[in-house]
């Protein structure tokens, strides 16, 4: 057995290389630790900022990250299959339009804290009623 | 977190999200099981399994699926305006692991599905949450061709824990694959309830 490094660059694995082309080669973003998953981003309304000289800095990537946002809050792993996009490629996007003040992200609840019981029960009676 | 300007109204609900990871061997019906419950088609990353990778891949007992899932697939359940479900189908081999932790971070719980055929898949992922204190639950997808065999035989097969929750299931069936969903929760809570009260002691 090879070393797992040499086995997952494979054609399996899908490409690797190319996509971070849009992120200008970057693999990680300062605010990555925020990126969870299921972090939601949602875009900030427009007015008090015009972000109309913002716009000039971003790739129709960012914008169309942007543009999801509004219609809805959008998880990071959702964007990511919407925009066909590998994960770590969108949340340096991501992590871009945040800097450029267009979203905010929600955080999940923190990992190290135990799930709060009315909170699993909110789960347990909404899936018994779907 | 800009909490300075939190107060500022952008939409009026920012929900809660969770998630629930679905484990499994190859071709278990992961994704079944997060599309018999799921608010929206899987999303999904899959790339075709190529003839290089059919000895890594054992497809036996599997003749019926052509891709594996190398990324991850995923659902969402919207329980209520301020509260969202994502369930996660973990990568099926074991060459993705290096993606479990992520997925498993914050994780509220875990379902184990296991086919009878070929118990011996889902036992990395048994390990996987033991040892993370995951709280899971084992589902046996009942395949129509396989020989049912009684839970108890299924415990022991697996050397579970005996609090852990083991159930048939239907991955096909929106019901079913509730019921799973709903048993792990209910597991993690009572595993959250237990960990508080010993943490009060």
């Amino acid at each position: 057995m090879t070393p797992q490094a040499d086995r997952w660059y494979d054609d399996d694995a899908g490409p690797v290389v190319r996509p971070y082309a849009m992120t200008r080669g970057r693999t990680s973003h300062a605010a990555e630790g925020r990126l969870d998953l299921i972090a939601l981003v949602i875009a900030e309304s427009r007015g008090e900022d015009d972000d109309a000289d913002v716009d000039r800095t971003l790739s129709p990537e960012h914008l169309d990250i942007v543009e999801l946002c509004r219609a809805e809050p959008m998880s990071v792993a959702e964007l990511a299959a919407d925009l066909d996009l590998p994960v770590g490629v969108v949340r340096v996007l991501i992590g871009d339009v945040l800097e450029a003040g267009l979203v905010h992200i929600t955080r999940p609840v923190p990992p190290a804290e135990l799930p709060d019981a009315g909170l699993l029960r909110d789960v347990i009676d909404g899936l018994r009623a779907l | 977190m800009a909490f300075g300007r939190s107060e500022r109204r952008t939409s009026p609900v920012e929900p809660v999200t969770l998630k629930i990871l679905v484990a499994g061997g190859f071709g278990v019906g992961k994704t079944t099981l997060v599309g018999a419950v799921s608010e929206i088609r899987p999303l999904r990353t899959e790339e075709t399994l190529s003839e290089a990778g059919r000895p890594v891949d054992d497809t036996a007992g599997v003749e019926a699926k052509r891709t594996t899932t190398v990324a991850m697939d995923f659902g969402r359940i919207t329980v209520r305006d301020d509260l969202v479900l994502y369930l996660f189908g973990t990568p099926g081999q074991d060459r993705f692991w290096f993606l479990w932790d992520e997925l498993a971070q914050g994780a509220l719980g875990a379902v184990v599905l296991a086919d009878t055929r070929r118990l011996e898949d889902c036992f990395s992922a048994v390990d996987y949450f033991e040892r993370r204190g995951i709280p899971f639950a084992v589902a046996v997808n009942v395949f129509d061709d396989a020989e049912r065999h009684p839970a108890e035989t299924v415990r022991d097969a697996l050397d579970l824990d005996p609090e852990v929750p083991l159930l048939m299931c239907d991955a096909r069936d929106r019901a079913s694959a509730k019921k799973v969903l709903i048993t792990v929760v209910e597991h993690a809570a009572q595993v959250a309830g237990d960990r508080r009260a010993a943490a009060a002691n």
